[in-house]
């Protein structure tokens, strides 16, 4: 069974976001990383990169599959989880302690688009 | 939607807690206890594959030695009872129908088992009969009545003998097969795999298959999916079907040249080949390594420097074994020789890598 982690929030393609002031620490749900297996490798953007709420902005690899990341909101990268290239299998581990991307927020409106944990729970079946 | 099939042993997979996925028309197990793990226990161990989903063709009669030259690129003149051949059977044109085993049975007239693609059962079957005629042969598509599992690892003659009582497996070279019974049951024994490692294929009746392989998932043997099938067979350069070859990606095209033999009596698609031979192809299957680690994948455009596509890539993995970005990709034949610098459109970005040969890993078979 999947765990929803209280006092995030939560997007449609399973990213997870934690607001640390105007900055939006991002990362995957449990369930994405165990809907994704072993995950091998993290495509993940240059720092500077400006982000659209809802783009692309990497993907996990498993042995099996890609599958894409999509930013829950709008804003800048200033850092990556540089941990995640040694070792990806930390998104397996621990996906509520292993980010994947830190985004400055331009507009913090774009949060009341995502969902509760609770919300979240309920969409997967948790 | 059709509804899927299933083999033997679906009741186990499920028991299991196997991840389970449509394949060729059945719900098959990709993965048990995760891929990376049953593709290590079968490169350092041992590990159970049900592969009954496979297709199981039998030809008899006075003709069928002629019939099966006749629509295989492989030698089958004269072959021994006991010997398994790989080879493809073609279109006219040099496309591939499909590539497959041929056993020649111990009968005293020659019959053969031949073992094809799940996907391809119909197609095969529907190509051998309208292809069949002059020929004094039976043809019985048998799939159903056959189950297979495959044992594959370097542990692999030892589980067969000591969990299963089964000491025939150290007789046999690689690719080379008994016909035993096996507590009342036919059994084939083959020593013949897909992942690159010694092991066996063990074809027998339903009910055998699901008490081959309970007795050895019983004893320990690690269940593995078609999830890290496909990762062994690509290591170790083995073609899958749809991907390396095709209609469309000619044996000569896929490097597999070895195993048509044009100056065996005709067959169908030789003309093709030996045109193919002379003149060389347009594209021929190459592997590439990447100097880092993103991830090619079948579909991904592969570029020069300057972006120009002159590819696409048909297969590509981080190699478990290897630890390497490796894929298999076909090129426009003025890429292809070893050391050409390619690059792998992946997403955003163009991964440098270089052409390297296709057998990535070194295989272990039983000489």
């Amino acid at each position: 069974m999947s765990t929803v982690k209280e006092g995030l929030l939560y997007s449609e393609s399973h990213e997870w976001v934690r607001m640390d002031g105007d900055v939006a620490i991002i990362g995957v749900s449990d369930f994405a990383q165990s809907e994704m297996g072993d995950i091998t490798y993290v495509d993940m953007p240059d720092e500077g990169d400006t982000l659209a709420q809802g783009e692309d902005f990497g993907a996990l690899e498993s042995v099996k599959a890609s599958s894409e990341l999509y930013s829950p909101v709008s804003g800048t990268v200033i850092a990556c989880n540089a941990e995640l290239e040694e070792a990806p299998q930390r998104i397996n581990q621990d996906p509520y302690s292993a980010w994947i991307i830190k985004v400055e927020v331009t507009d913090k409106a774009q949060l009341s688009a995502l969902m509760s944990a609770a919300a979240y729970a309920a969409k997967i079946g948790a | 939607m059709e509804t899927l099939k299933v083999t033997p042993l679906h009741e186990s997979h499920l028991a299991l807690g196997a991840k389970m996925s449509p394949f060729a028309g059945f719900d098959m197990p990709i993965s048990y206890s995760g891929i990376v793990d049953e593709h290590m226990a079968v490169r350092g161990k041992a590990g159970v594959f049900d592969v009954s989903h496979m297709g199981e063709i039998e030809i008899c009669g006075p003709g069928a030695e002629a019939f099966v030259n006749h629509i295989f690129t492989n030698d089958v003149c004269g072959m021994q009872p006991g010997v398994v051949l790989y080879g493809m059977m073609l279109y006219p044109d040099g496309g591939v129908v499909d590539d497959l085993l041929v056993y020649r049975l111990f009968t005293p007239e020659p019959s053969f088992f031949l073992v094809v693609n799940a996907a391809n059962i119909e197609k095969d079957f529907d190509w051998m009969r309208a292809n069949a005629g002059g020929f004094d042969i039976t043809l019985r598509n048998r799939s159903e009545q056959w189950g297979q599992i495959a044992l594959q690892g370097p542990e692999s003659e030892t589980v067969l003998a000591d969990v299963l009582g089964i000491r025939e497996g150290g007789q046999l070279r690689f690719y080379t097969f008994v016909q035993i019974s096996w507590r009342g049951d036919p059994l084939i024994l083959s020593r013949t795999g897909y992942t690159g490692e010694d092991g066996f294929e063990l074809y027998s009746t339903p009910s055998s298959t699901q008490l081959l392989w309970k007795t050895l998932v019983d004893a320990g043997v690690k269940p593995c999916g078609l999830g890290c099938r496909d990762t062994l067979r690509f290591e170790a350069g083995m073609p899958l079907y749809g991907h390396e070859l095709s209609e469309s990606i000619s044996p000569v095209m896929a490097g597999l040249s070895v195993f048509c033999k044009l100056d065996k009596p005709d067959f169908i698609g030789r003309q093709a080949l030996a045109v193919q031979k002379a003149n060389g192809t347009e594209r021929r299957l190459v592997g590439i390594e990447l100097e880092e680690n993103a991830v090619p994948r079948a579909g991904y455009p592969v570029e020069l420097a300057d972006g120009t596509q002159v590819g696409v890539v048909t297969t590509g993995y981080h190699s478990l074994t290897l630890d390497k970005s490796l894929c298999f990709a076909l090129v426009d034949s003025a890429c292809s020789a070893i050391g050409t610098p390619l690059w792998v459109h992946i997403r955003r970005h163009s991964f440098r890598g270089s052409v390297v040969k296709k057998n990535f890993y070194k295989t272990n078979y039983k000489k």
